[in-house]
């Protein structure tokens, strides 16, 4: 027991130096004015901004829910694989990944444009005309997309864990007593890969609602989300971290809301089990 | 046991000290060099000298120069401000001088030891960031204008001036300055405004200028946009003339490009060489300003940079497709109904970003999606509790 404390150490440590020590100043700075004196007066601005929370939101759960869709059946026909298209498939999966984050968004960037990939295929086959344009870059549709792209991974990797560690024989009873297609997901499948559904769900949602960057370059940072409200409160010309602070705990808070609830979620299905 | 405890601890010690050390870089850097030849750190914007002018300013005086860059006001300021590092020579912009010689941050200049100084533009000189020029001493300067694609847009609609941007005609594809300080200036044009007001319904007025931009833009943008014009993603862009350069390059830009600069009115911004009060060699520092006010140096950068210089020999002696050009050194009569950004007092600067971030919220409907969100989020979580709660106990 003493040993594995001693182990924890530099960790404990990393920890403390990085992310105790840094939330409370987040803490301090949420709760102060420009003087150091203590004031409620940050409060307001979570108001303010309560339209860009909902728009953070809305966009992050349409995102998770798209990737959920898109994830399970395909976390499904990998699990289900041999070994050796199991381990193609995950590496595929994961080898967006090992290229920068800008530099994908940037990608997608040149698909959309107005002069970009998709329209230019468009023009060529008629379908719009040639000085017209299918609107898809600056619009929420593709704000949406880019957080799709980016976070899928992050669905699709906890599902195939869950989803690898099912037995073919639980399938092949179910079938066995009479169950059919629907049945056998319903019953069974399903209910097993709940544990994988939920972290999925807390990463994707967490890092797409807490998102910036995206609505910059793909939204035409027209529409700011509140990763970019709380940057801006940082760089912008008229920096105030007090606010940037109090907007971030707002996250924060939402964040920890959200996985209490997946994480009791969770724990009841163990209860179920 | 106790030997990895010391080991885990001295690890942590180590790891601590070794950040602390990167924050004092530039200052450690300083006092090596200090006992083979004084070396000043100039902090400047990316791309702003010809690479090879501190290579000869070491070659003829034996001072080394270490060349640190910044990407905007903000960034050098949160620096400079910090005391992260002493810096012997920084280049803000207008507005940033201002600021910075407010907040007692700038030394004052000895003009005995910069002689070309003379040599400066008179027009330049005197502006209202620095009324008696004590402070700074002009490196460029530029004007904000509309850069178009003449492929799209009609010559005829350019004598709109500002309204350009808000030209209907080109719903979609007009692009405007992603930063608040210039879109708002444009507003402020638009309605006839001063830039520096601190009246704050004329910021009122800008705003509603640009909310109803809004839907007719393509997006906001800042450095993308040399891409974004030269595939003509969009058709209408205000931005910084000396940017023009690279946009508007036979080569590399779209020659299809064109620029210029409202008769009714523009912002005029200028860069310049500063020492700040803690620099720790101030006299080399101010030899190495007065080098760069030397007529052949002036015209490396110039020619460089791309931006105007305010060295009038040097002006002479550039190609006379860029001295000459108006869009690069407008006429006298719209330099004269130009206005240079100052700093704006903190109540009228927190009240242009609060416009700012207002801008760009989303409808206000969507409030009521965090207040459903809220409630349904806090219902779960009673709701999940209870559960818990409840199979706990049924369990014991």
């Amino acid at each position: 027991m003493i040993k594995s404390k001693a182990a924890a150490a530099p960790f404990t440590a990393w920890m403390l130096l990085f992310t105790i020590i840094p939330l409370g100043i987040v803490l301090w700075f949420a709760f102060t004015n420009a003087d150091g004196q203590f004031t409620l007066g940050n409060l307001p601005h979570i108001w303010a901004q309560a339209a860009t929370f909902g728009i953070s939101i809305f966009y992050g759960a349409i995102a998770t829910v798209i990737c959920l869709l898109l994830a399970f059946p395909l976390a499904y026909n990998i699990s289900r694989a041999t070994e050796r298209v199991q381990q193609t498939m995950v590496m595929i999966i994961m080898l967006p990944m090992w290229m920068n984050f800008l530099l994908r968004t940037y990608a997608w960037m040149s698909i959309l444009e107005n002069n970009g990939f998709v329209n230019q295929l468009l023009r060529l086959i008629g379908l719009v005309g040639e000085n017209d344009y299918l609107p898809l870059i600056n619009t929420g549709g593709a704000v949406v997309l880019g957080m799709v792209y980016n976070f899928l991974p992050f669905m699709v990797l906890p599902l195939y864990t869950v989803m690898s560690k099912i037995d073919n024989s639980v399938i092949e009873a179910a079938q066995d007593l009479g169950s059919n297609v629907f049945q056998v997901f319903g019953k069974v499948v399903i209910p097993l890969s709940i544990p994988g559904m939920l972290s999925g769900i807390t990463m994707v949602f967490v890092p797409a609602v807490s998102t910036f960057v995206i609505t910059k370059l793909l939204g035409g940072s027209k529409t700011l989300m509140i990763g970019d409200a709380i940057e801006q409160m940082f760089i912008g010309q008229g920096a105030d971290y007090h606010v940037g602070a109090t907007l971030s705990l707002v996250l924060m808070i939402l964040i920890l809301v959200c996985m209490a609830v997946t994480g009791m979620a969770d724990k009841g299905e163990e209860a179920d089990v | 046991m106790k030997l990895t405890k010391l080991a885990t601890l001295l690890a942590v010690l180590l790891f601590v000290c070794t950040c602390f050390v990167g924050c004092g870089e530039v200052v450690e850097d300083n006092e090596q060099t200090s006992s083979k030849g004084v070396t000043i750190n100039v902090y400047n914007w990316g791309e702003y000298i010809d690479p090879t002018v501190n290579d000869l300013f070491t070659e003829e005086t034996g001072i080394e120069v270490n060349y640190k860059n910044f990407t905007d006001n903000e960034s050098m300021y949160a620096v400079l401000s910090s005391g992260a590092a002493t810096y012997d020579i920084v280049v803000p912009s207008d507005y940033m001088v201002g600021k910075l010689i407010n907040e007692g941050m700038l030394a004052k200049l000895n003009f005995d030891n910069i002689p070309n100084y003379a040599l400066i533009d008179e027009s330049m000189k005197n502006q209202l960031y620095d009324p008696q020029n004590e402070y700074s001493v002009p490196y460029t300067w530029g004007t904000v204008g509309i850069f178009y694609n003449t492929k799209y847009v009609d010559e005829a609609d350019l004598q709109q001036g500002w309204d350009l941007l808000w030209d209907e005609k080109y719903a979609g594809r007009i692009f405007m300055f992603d930063n608040p300080r210039d879109a708002f200036g444009i507003g402020l044009l638009k309605c006839g405004h001063s830039l520096n007001t601190t009246n704050k319904a004329h910021w009122d007025e800008a705003y509603e200028q640009l909310q109803a931009q809004k839907p007719l833009l393509h997006q906001y943008v800042m450095d993308q946009i040399y891409d974004k014009m030269i595939n003509e993603e969009g058709w209408i862009a205000p931005y910084y003339a000396g940017d023009g350069i690279i946009m508007m390059d036979e080569e590399e830009g779209n020659p299809a490009i064109d620029f210029f600069v409202p008769k009714s009115g523009s912002n005029l911004f200028i860069d310049a060489l500063c020492i700040p009060k803690n620099a720790e060699h101030k006299a080399e520092a101010e030899q190495y300003i007065n080098f760069l006010c030397r007529t052949d140096i002036a015209l490396l950068n110039a020619e460089y940079i791309g931006y105007s210089t305010p060295h009038t020999e040097a002006r002479a002696e550039l190609d006379p497709e860029i001295g000459e050009n108006e869009n690069f050194y407008p006429p006298q009569e719209v330099l004269d109904r130009t206005e240079v950004f100052m700093t704006l007092p903190a109540d009228v600067s927190t009240y242009m970003d609060g416009l700012w971030m207002k801008l760009k919220l989303p409808a206000a409907g969507w409030a009521w999606c965090t207040v459903a969100v809220g409630i349904a989020a806090v219902a779960l979580l009673i709701y999940s509790f209870i559960r818990y709660c409840k199979k706990k106990l049924r369990k014991e």
